[in-house]
């Protein structure tokens, strides 16, 4: 193990380690307390210069309640489930398709099919800012949750495709080939033997895929105008316009935005962590 | 599909294993050349026109490539993006620092490894907005601390001189949290017994890591370079958060700027804004290419 444990160091080290541990912690994550105790603390702080102190009461219930109360945020974040959640079927959907025609079959574009697939996921949205807000328009489906949802469901085919590409691979293909001796037809074979097998990386990939959707910022400015379709990151961002240094409702509103994939990594850490670190060990 | 008794259940059976592939392919590559293949090439041929995305096109051949060689705010953005792309690679020697301080079995470690890559699950507009309040002169924790310190207090997004720097900070945070996580994965997967036997020869501290422990953690090093450069160049979400571009436009980056010229209130220059979305483009297909020959030769091993 590298580096040496600290169990083998000297008591000196051992104490240091304890200490630095939980210090370096809090200096990691500074920001984010600063906002989650101004998201409790009451206006009246703010305005009396109150700004690091201990906040001179509770005043959480007040702001979430506020924050609910008075901004549509309630409305954004139901639009970003309605969003996200079609998008993570979609994308994981058509991704366990084409990942086992490109991990089982072998043909002369398979690799070129790949890796346009994988090159595709890293390009600049940019590029495709124009001709997809065109289409969706010419679609009816500017400004529409719909427009939304197939868009990210065909960027996100891109990366899902490596990534179950990737995992089909590493299954025993033996597998296959006896089911295939035996005469079982492809879509059998895909549906009864490889797609049992690949729940783990399903699991993986889902929540990948909500973070990344869930955090879109860029589609969601560039396909969408008004509030009735504004998923939260889009809707966080113009309500900061109206809470002009009311920083305890910006700081309680970046909370309430930041739940859902905060609470989905918290559920699902082994599955998260499974995704992102994917070729991470193995290239 | 198995239970048709006609003709074609022959030509099925015979062509099973050449069709199948393709059409277990067709609805992802359908979507994914509607939405992704298809747009690159149309943002090509607009970045000719002159068009405000609604009226006619006018072709006018390479004349928005020649308008971009002449704009100040073009060379701001560029360089802004070189600045990005600098910096940002220090998330991934930061991240490894960060791993290697976290790689120990103490108790509740797995508690701060998890709290450590908080974070990235953030998304960027959160981030943004945290940093804005961190920066935020008089009210902010930072400009707190730099008052306190040096008697000074900055006002880091509104001045030039720092404001693309502490943007790019913001964007570390995450970033650095990332390629932790990836460096950690690929600490626990290094091979023990090698460990042990270059500790046995001598090897200690610096000379270990350099020899033995970065030479396996080379997938993890060429993943963290990779999504840390295509990261940098893709900065959007913290620019228009924080500083919309300002002040003065110094903290454009080419996204945003492609962004403001293609869909704002000044105006909807969408060849012109075109013509900067294929620049950063080709600036982006240097280090796919680069990604795709390495991922080509490691499939050509296997």
């Amino acid at each position: 193990m590298f580096p040496t444990p600290v169990q083998k160091a000297s008591p000196w080290v051992r104490h240091a380690y304890t200490i630095i541990l939980p210090v370096a912690l809090i200096v990691w994550l500074l920001p984010l307390i600063g906002v989650a105790i101004t998201s409790v603390r009451p206006s009246s702080d703010l305005a009396a210069g109150n700004y690091f102190g201990m906040p001179s009461r509770f005043a959480g219930i007040d702001n979430y309640t506020a924050v609910f109360r008075d901004s549509p945020i309630g409305w954004y974040i139901l639009n970003s489930f309605k969003v996200t959640i079609p998008t993570v079927i979609g994308a994981v959907g058509l991704a366990c398709l084409t990942g086992f025609a490109l991990a089982v079959y072998k043909f002369r574009a398979n690799l070129l099919i790949f890796f346009l697939f994988v090159a595709g996921n890293f390009i600049p949205f940019q590029i495709l800012m124009v001709p997809v807000r065109d289409m969706t328009l010419k679609a009816g489906l500017y400004d529409s949750i719909s427009g939304l949802v197939l868009f990210h469901i065909a960027f996100q085919t891109g990366f899902c495709t490596l990534f179950m590409r990737n995992f089909i691979t590493s299954l025993p293909f033996a597998l296959i080939e006896s089911a295939r001796v035996e005469g079982v037809s492809e879509w059998r074979i895909f549906r009864y033997i490889v797609l049992p097998l690949m729940r783990p990386a399903i699991a993986a990939l889902s929540v990948l895929v909500f973070t990344f959707i869930w955090n879109d910022y860029f589609w969601a400015t560039v396909l969408v105008q008004g509030q009735h379709a504004m998923p939260v990151t889009a809707g966080l961002y113009s309500l900061n316009g109206q809470w002009i240094a009311a920083w305890h409702l910006v700081s309680a509103g970046s909370i309430v935005a930041a739940m859902p994939p905060v609470l989905m990594f918290f559920l699902m850490q082994r599955h998260f962590i499974a995704g992102l670190t994917l070729g991470a060990t193995k290239g | 599909m198995s239970s048709t008794v006609s003709p074609t259940s022959g030509f099925w059976k015979r062509n099973q294993q050449r069709l199948a592939p393709w059409l277990f392919l067709a609805p992802g590559m359908i979507m994914f050349a509607i939405y992704v293949i298809i747009p690159i090439f149309q943002s090509i041929w607009i970045s000719f026109y002159d068009w405000d995305g609604l009226g006619p096109k006018t072709w006018i051949g390479v004349a928005n490539y020649v308008e971009l060689l002449d704009d100040e705010a073009f060379y701001t953005s560029l360089k802004n993006n070189i600045l990005w792309l600098v910096l940002y690679l220090l998330a991934v020697p930061a991240g490894l620092a960060v791993a290697l301080f976290l790689n120990q079995t103490v108790a509740g470690i797995r508690l701060y490894k998890s709290l450590f890559f908080f974070p990235f699950v953030i998304s960027q507009v959160v981030v943004g907005l945290i940093f804005t309040w961190f920066y935020a002169p008089d009210f902010g924790l930072l400009s707190a601390l730099i008052k306190t310190l040096t008697g000074h207090s900055i006002a880091i997004l509104a001045d030039e001189r720092y404001v693309t720097l502490g943007i790019i900070a913001a964007g570390l945070w995450p970033q650095i949290a990332y390629c932790m996580i990836l460096y950690l994965t690929g600490l626990n997967n290094i091979n023990p017994e090698q460990v042990e036997a270059a500790r046995m020869d001598g090897a200690r501290g610096w000379s270990l890591l350099w020899h033995i422990i970065l030479p396996q953690l080379g997938p993890a090093t060429f993943i963290a370079i990779v999504v840390t450069v295509i990261g940098a160049l893709r900065s959007f979400d913290l620019v228009s958060i924080m500083t919309d571009g300002g002040p003065y436009g110094s903290s454009r980056v080419l996204s945003f700027y492609m962004y403001e010229q293609a869909l704002s209130e000044y105006g909807y220059r969408m060849g012109y804004g075109a013509a900067i979305a294929v620049v950063l483009f080709m600036i982006m297909m240097i280090f796919i290419t680069l990604f795709i020959v390495r991922m080509l030769m490691r499939e050509r091993h296997a």
